[in-house]
């Protein structure tokens, strides 16, 4: 008989019952809606074992990736170890730092090293911890195969607390927490030869640097096009790496976009989504990875939808703007 | 023995293969896209895929109080028979798009109908 274990204690799962009927049968309240498999209400995580794929069906690649599965539609055929979806503990780690470049204006990298091994997909997120319990989160640029640091694109916003504090105080050598990567917008095989659209305004552009670096070197062959935006010139950043990684893999195209009026030769002019749209304006079977400011990344999101993309291929990875910066 | 409308409209993979089409439409008209401002994106197709197992005559768990609670904010904000009406007709218009015979969507549409009152909370 196969085992599931939640919150501590293992139950028996009968032939027909699926893990949602084990857990109800048990005494425990998962929240769930249509049980069969649809509104993704009792959606959970297997954190030992594998779910079967029929409960996986319809979940996006990346969250079937990380174990998700609908409780509802689950008849496991081994043990599993569950919680529910959003109930993860994330563990805290100590990172020290190895590493600061300016990267723009406003814009630093700061590479990171853990004590303890970190996995990550490129394009999750971590969260950054000061001692005095102050925390912000940031995508994560670099990438495993090509990277041994951790590296993180760090904005400095107007009045921001950590910005200011990571761009002005914390030093080379200097330690701080941060906790695992969470985060359902990264790269995964999938179609190698879908079409990916990758579109970032400012310090957007590092999950993407993150998720573009990740395809490529896992040989993916479809269109890769990522469009960077910026108000001016001067807040683009990595321009020359990625002119240089267009030249080396002919299935990557960049597209540096520049929405004031000051447009020198080799921008283009207009705001990144604007752009990219025109250039596709039908979006059927694209991947698509969205970054940076909510608004833009929640109208691309519902444009991209409208002109043909499935939801399911809809990656969005909007800014969280801190209301206490 | 006959066979159930949700198995006559291709189960499943007829659900799969509507509810973006259905969605893209719903989002698309003037007379309702208002109501769908700013909400999750996912959380709604989910919602909305939940509605056509329902209307296709699949397994479903939908109850009228669901349907109550779940529009009752915007029936606050003004949602009428109106536009009750035009989310009727997208999803005609969608199974049409999909070459469903007319006889099969007047069964989904009434199916459909049978939810005014819940969702209008009449």
């Amino acid at each position: 008989m196969v085992k599931i274990t939640f919150e501590g204690e293992r139950y028996t799962c009968t032939d027909s019952e699926s893990v949602l009927d084990c857990l109800t049968r048990h005494g425990h309240d998962i929240p769930s809606s249509c049980h069969s498999g649809v509104c993704q209400t009792c959606m959970m995580r297997a954190v030992n074992g594998n779910p079967p794929a029929e409960a996986q069906t319809d979940l996006k690649a990346t969250l079937a990736a990380q174990n998700y599965f609908l409780a509802c539609s689950c008849k496991p055929k081994s043990d599993l170890e569950v919680v529910l979806a959003g109930s993860e503990v994330v563990q805290r780690v100590t990172a020290r730092i190895v590493d600061k470049q300016t990267l723009n204006q406003e814009i630093v990298k700061i590479s990171l090293r853990c004590q303890q091994p970190f996995t990550y997909q490129p394009g999750q997120f971590l969260n950054v911890f000061r001692r005095d319990g102050l925390s912000r989160s940031y995508s994560i640029a670099s990438i495993p195969q090509e990277n041994e640091t951790i590296d993180l694109h760090v904005r400095k916003l107007e009045g921001g607390q950590m910005s200011t504090w990571l761009h002005d105080e914390l030093a080379i050598d200097d330690e701080l927490d941060v906790s695992g990567a969470t985060g359902d917008c990264f790269y995964v095989p999938g179609d190698p030869s879908q079409n990916l659209l990758l579109v970032g305004t400012g310090s957007g552009l590092a999950p993407l640097w993150g998720i573009l670096r990740d395809a490529l070197a896992r040989g993916h062959h479809g269109t890769i096009h990522l469009f960077h935006g910026s108000h001016s010139v001067v807040g683009l950043y990595l321009i020359d790496e990625l002119r240089t990684l267009t030249q080396h893999h002919e299935n990557f195209h960049y597209t540096p976009c520049v929405s004031s009026d000051d447009v020198p030769e080799g921008f283009t002019p207009g705001r990144a989504d604007q752009v990219a749209l025109k250039q596709y304006p039908k979006l059927d079977g694209w991947r698509i990875y969205l970054c940076g400011h909510p608004e833009m990344v929640a109208v691309l999101k519902r444009r991209a939808f409208l002109s043909g993309a499935s939801l399911q291929d809809i990656y969005a990875d909007p800014f969280v703007i801190s209301s206490q910066k | 023995m006959t066979t159930s409308l949700f198995e006559r409209l291709g189960g499943e993979a007829a659900v799969n293969a509507a509810v973006d089409i259905f969605y893209r439409k719903v989002l698309s008209d003037d007379r309702i896209n208002t109501f769908f401002e700013g909400v999750d994106m996912e959380k709604q197709a989910a919602k909305q895929k939940a509605f056509l197992t329902f209307a296709f005559g699949g397994p479903n768990n939908y109850t009228g109080k669901d349907m109550r609670d779940g529009h009752a904010h915007l029936v606050k904000q003004g949602l009428s028979d109106e536009h009750f009406d035009a989310v009727v007709e997208n999803l005609a218009a969608t199974l049409k798009e999909l070459n469903v015979s007319d006889e099969l969507v007047t069964e989904v549409a009434q199916i459909a109908e049978s939810t005014r009152n819940d969702v209008l909370g009449r």
